[in-house]
């Protein structure tokens, strides 16, 4: 059962706080580079290297700002990677305790069918290039809804606001254009 | 040490109120992008105005560290991102904190979302030095700016206004926007909410 938004809204509002009451403002999407960084440089060991302060990389993106996201990938025992592992972790619980999410919906999400009928490969092939898309745009943006939107506008950074306006300037228009059918 | 159990308890708390609340769910993100079920818009807007409030009034009374702020700049890239992300958060249905705990949740198709999303991130480590050399990645309007200047912070303000007064005013803002704003817009009826 979906929590009432006066009581939702409230929670969220307390964690955001929390967040940066104790450690730091919330964020993501970095995480998705970290897990890349691991995954390449457990291909290739060049990719990360330790120099005499810190870490850099072959890969500009990971070499930027003093190499602090090679760092990162070099040590993935870190507060922001384990952050999202543990967010998993809470939703997984959360999940379960309420009775799990019902099989068809894990299998295909209702809105879909009732707009594409019962085809789980379509919505597979478009959630993948959904992925794409959102990751690219995070990273290229700085950040993604949690550290741009929710954390950015509560600390009345401009890059929130400015970010917020052009998220919503298509993802409006592209779902009203996707998803005519309530569901 | 410290760090990382601090990392496990606030990440498993976001992560169990972004289930709670509809967000790790295609069904309400759809419902709320098509302007028909505006239920977790309220719930967002309702968020991010008490984190705001509750922040800078305790920064005021010196309850919270300023230092903690993490204000991210501001350049043309973070529009042309936002539209990027917001075309892709139609599509899947999901963004990147709420994909991963969706997927947690069993939900089959947002692991397509990551490995999606790691394919886009991967994309985009190959392709940064060309957005670099563009200078879509130049700072405007002062970069890692507050639209106020909040006392104490090591982040200019876009204005003069006091910081973390404004940032209260505006909390209030988001407060009343949740409260005033109507369950649908687009269609008639009441609004109807996922069955899951």
């Amino acid at each position: 059962m979906t929590l009432n938004w006066k009581t939702g809204g409230l929670l969220l509002g307390v964690v955001f706080f929390l967040a940066v009451l104790l450690v730091k403002p919330i964020g993501v999407s970095t995480q998705f580079v970290i897990l890349d960084g691991i995954i390449g440089n457990a291909v290739n060991s060049e990719l990360v290297t330790q120099t005499e302060e810190s870490w850099t990389s072959t890969n500009a993106y990971l070499a930027k700002s003093g190499g602090k996201y090679a760092k990162s990938v070099a040590n993935p025992l870190n507060y922001s990677f384990v952050f999202v592992i543990a967010m998993m972790l809470g939703a997984f619980l959360s999940a379960m305790a309420r009775g799990g999410v019902p099989q068809d919906e894990r299998r295909l999400p209702a809105i879909w069918y009732a707009n594409y009928g019962d085809t789980p490969w379509k919505r597979y092939a478009v959630a993948f290039l959904g992925g794409f898309i959102v990751l690219y745009g995070a990273r290229l943006a700085g950040g993604c809804t949690s550290g741009h939107m929710m954390s950015g506008m509560m600390q009345t950074s401009l890059s929130g606001y400015i970010f917020a306006l052009g998220a919503f300037a298509t993802a409006i228009p592209v779902s009203m254009m996707l998803y005519r059918k309530e569901g | 040490m410290s760090s990382i159990i601090l990392a496990l308890v606030i990440g498993a708390a976001f992560g169990a109120v972004l289930d709670r609340i509809g967000a790790t769910n295609p069904n309400w993100i759809g419902k709320m992008l098509t302007l028909t079920n505006l239920h977790l818009m309220k719930t967002i807007l309702l968020a991010i105005g008490t984190g705001s409030v509750l922040m800078f009034a305790g920064q005021m009374l010196g309850l919270v560290e300023v230092g903690h702020m993490s204000v991210k700049a501001a350049y043309i890239g973070v529009f042309i991102g936002g539209l990027l992300l917001g075309a892709g958060w139609a599509l899947a249905g999901y963004c990147p904190g709420t994909g991963v705990c969706a997927a947690a949740s069993g939900r089959k198709d947002a692991w397509f979302f990551i490995a999606g999303g790691l394919l886009g991130a991967a994309a985009y480590m190959v392709t940064y030095p060309a957005w670099l050399a563009s200078g879509m990645l130049d700072n405007i309007l002062g970069g890692k700016v507050t639209l106020g200047t909040v006392p104490g912070s090591k982040f200019d303000g876009l204005s003069a206004i006091q910081g973390d007064l404004l940032g209260i005013v505006l909390g209030a803002g988001f407060i009343v926007i949740a409260f005033v704003l109507p369950e649908r817009i687009v269609g008639r009826g009441e609004a109807v909410a996922p069955a899951e």
